[in-house]
């Protein structure tokens, strides 16, 4: 167990930049995640933190090792990969047992490693089959096996739950969180599944072309994010966001935009003040829009029309019509809300986003 | 009465008038036999007849435009105690095995290079197919020239570069003639085994390497204990097809040295021509080509079992 420290690290493909100046400290036995969407960089930061790709300039620390020069054998981790990359002529066995017969382990040392992880993972039934004889979620215990026997000081993962169905990644994630906790190795995991990035991460780094976008614990990252993408990235159904311009009317700072106009509370105000004048983006996240009697209206309520109703049982979302433009609530289950219906919808004034149009970093 | 009944009476009229051989391939069995017709027709015309003709010949003693009489086994007989016979069994088996091994060494080799990411990839790939697309006949005369004792390129640069002080009679000399022939043979053989073996190398998934590595796996065992395993199906294959058309091999060494000098590069396909056109005795010709049968039967008995045992697992 070690911590990760990555300094200013670039990755050049001949004219694209994958990677750009990504800086990074992980902590010992910490659990980080890097997510975004394809193309962010993010696999391509892990490969160089293993050594499967090699770094344009920057500095990779593995404990207090540059890395940088050393090949994967000898940086001390252990990867699981997306399409499991089990050996397939090799039993279960032989596949966990690999690394360390490669590295000279004593033949009863090897089998009890391999015991004890198939245990924690329940596959000691399977340890004489091969790979295809598995189904997919027993693969992905295997390559978890794999990575454990090994007691390397970083575990990476890219994104091992993907190729699973719906119902098996809810319960492997639960898993590799359980495993984690158990074992205490420092773990880097990439994902593009923003889910997966807020249950299992300590600290989540957020990557969009090749750079950091934010990074924190998960639910920092959710409540105050960084930038419109982060704020956008992070949440389902994702965060609404609406042009509004900041005027001064009567004393009071007003967001006016299309079908909406709302008075802003003091504190935010006061912080919005120097933006007066300016078309900047608010945002607000589905569960933070809440239907109020139409009597109710003040200044943090605007007028809406719905177009679609999804049930989803634990709660309902509204496709509603603002203006031109469209939001999604997220409302209690027992809402009664039929299509083509007014509503009148409330903010709530303590979780208001306004982002700068043109940097679109939060303001 | 209504139309529709007319209709269908004229249908139901109609049906029996259909031609007898039409109604005959609504039964499956006769349509089978009549699909399988044109396959069996030139399997049989193409291979059947003239392997059982060939058969025939050798319990003759036909020659050129002498029909023969039935003689039993008598040219097998005449063969096992023919020494040309012998030193043809002893060349094959020689140049089989020689070459084999050069051209998967070499072919392996060449694949696992071009297996890589490189400036010109493509065009190197076709480029390596040349040796394979020439026609044999004449890349080997071009061999020829080169073996050539005066005219030999490959002379020429030794001696300039002072390492011979006298010509090399490559063709001449009954050792170094059996080499060049083989050398010829792998120089021709290397491409099918280098293209077939990247086709097999592209199919393993270059994650397993990468999960090697980072296992501690140094680049000789992730050859070993991965890739090697994961190619072997396809090896297999490729190598059977080689060892069958090498052991019966005629070009090369018939436009090279015709067998010669003093049967030193004689081989099965080479002795049985020279007997059997050459001198006309169709019978013992036929003889020694059929005596080549029993070994090539065994490897493809061994390539069908593998095959299976592959597709089993």
């Amino acid at each position: 167990m070690a911590p990760v420290v990555i300094r200013n690290l670039n990755k050049k493909y001949n004219e694209v930049h994958a990677v750009k100046g990504v800086n990074l400290e992980i902590r010992d036995r910490e659990f980080v995640v890097l997510v975004g969407p394809s193309g962010c960089g993010k696999t391509t930061t892990l490969r160089m933190v293993a050594g499967l790709e090699s770094i344009t300039s920057g500095e990779v620390l593995i404990g207090d090792t540059v890395v940088n020069a050393l090949p994967p054998m000898d940086r001390d981790i252990a990867m699981v990969f997306q399409n499991y990359a089990l050996y397939p002529h090799m039993s279960v066995y032989d596949n966990m047992a690999f690394g360390l017969k490669m590295r000279r382990f004593a033949r009863a040392e090897i089998d009890r490693r391999v015991r004890h992880a198939a245990d924690i993972l329940g596959i000691e039934d399977y340890l004489s089959r091969k790979p295809r004889q598995l189904s997919g979620g027993q693969r992905q215990r295997v390559a978890l096996g794999r990575a454990i026997v090994r007691h390397p000081q970083v575990f990476l993962f890219d994104e091992p739950l993907s190729n699973l169905d719906a119902k098996l990644r809810v319960q492997m994630r639960v898993e590799l969180k359980k495993i984690h906790d158990r074992l205490g190795t420092t773990a880097i995991y990439v994902t593009h599944d923003q889910v997966e990035a807020m249950t299992l991460g300590d600290r989540v780094v957020v990557m969009k072309d090749g750079v950091v976008q934010q990074v924190g614990e998960p639910l920092d990252l959710y409540n105050a994010p960084a930038n419109r993408f982060v704020a956008g990235f992070l949440g389902s159904p994702a965060m609404n966001f609406v042009r509004v311009a900041l005027v001064e009317n009567g004393g009071m700072v007003q967001a006016v935009g299309d079908g909406v106009r709302l008075a802003l509370p003091g504190a935010t105000a006061v912080r919005l003040r120097r933006h007066l004048g300016e078309e900047v983006t608010l945002g607000v996240r589905p569960e933070d829009l809440r239907i109020v009697a139409a009597e109710a209206a003040n200044g943090l309520s605007f007028e809406a029309v719905v177009e679609v109703v999804e049930r989803l049982g634990s709660e309902i979302l509204l496709d509603l019509k603002v203006g031109a433009g469209s939001m999604v609530a997220a409302v209690e289950p027992t809402v009664q809300a039929k299509v083509r219906e007014h509503l009148r919808l409330a903010l709530n004034p303590e979780r208001l986003h306004f982002f700068d149009s043109r940097s679109e970093a939060a303001i | 009465m209504a139309v529709s009944d007319l209709v269908t009476r004229q249908a139901f009229a109609d049906a029996p008038q259909r031609g007898a051989a039409t109604r005959l391939l609504e039964d499956e069995r006769w349509l089978a036999a009549v699909l399988l017709l044109p396959t069996v027709v030139l399997l049989g015309l193409f291979i059947a007849y003239p392997f059982v003709e060939g058969v025939w010949l050798a319990v003759t003693n036909a020659t050129v435009g002498v029909p023969g009489k039935f003689v039993g086994l008598a040219n097998f007989e005449a063969l096992w105690n023919d020494s040309i016979f012998r030193t043809a069994v002893y060349n094959t088996f020689i140049y089989t095995a020689v070459a084999t091994v050069f051209k998967l060494g070499l072919g392996l080799w060449l694949a696992l290079l071009l297996n890589r990411n490189f400036r010109g990839k493509a065009f190197t790939r076709a480029f390596i197919l040349l040796p394979f697309i020439i026609p044999t006949v004449l890349s080997t005369f071009a061999w020829k020239w080169m073996f050539d004792p005066t005219f030999s390129v490959i002379n020429w640069t030794l001696f300039h570069f002072g390492l011979i002080h006298s010509r090399i009679n490559w063709l001449g000399e009954p050792d170094l003639a059996l080499i060049s022939v083989i050398i010829v043979n792998v120089w021709r053989g290397v491409p099918f085994f280098a293209i077939s073996l990247l086709a097999g190398l592209q199919t393993i998934n270059p994650e397993l390497e990468e999960a090697a590595a980072i296992d501690g796996a140094r680049a000789w065992q992730r050859f070993w204990h991965v890739t090697w395993p994961l190619l072997l199906p396809v090896t297999m294959v490729v190598m059977l097809f080689s060892i069958i058309q090498t052991f019966a091999d005629f070009q090369l060494v018939y436009v090279l040295t015709g067998g010669g000098p003093a049967n030193a590069t004689q081989l099965f396909a080479t002795y049985a021509y020279q007997i059997g056109v050459g001198t006309g005795l169709l019978s013992q010709g036929a003889a020694v080509s059929l005596a080549m049968f029993p070994f090539l039967l065994i490897v493809v008995v061994v390539q069908l079992l593998y095959i299976r045992r592959v597709e089993v697992h």
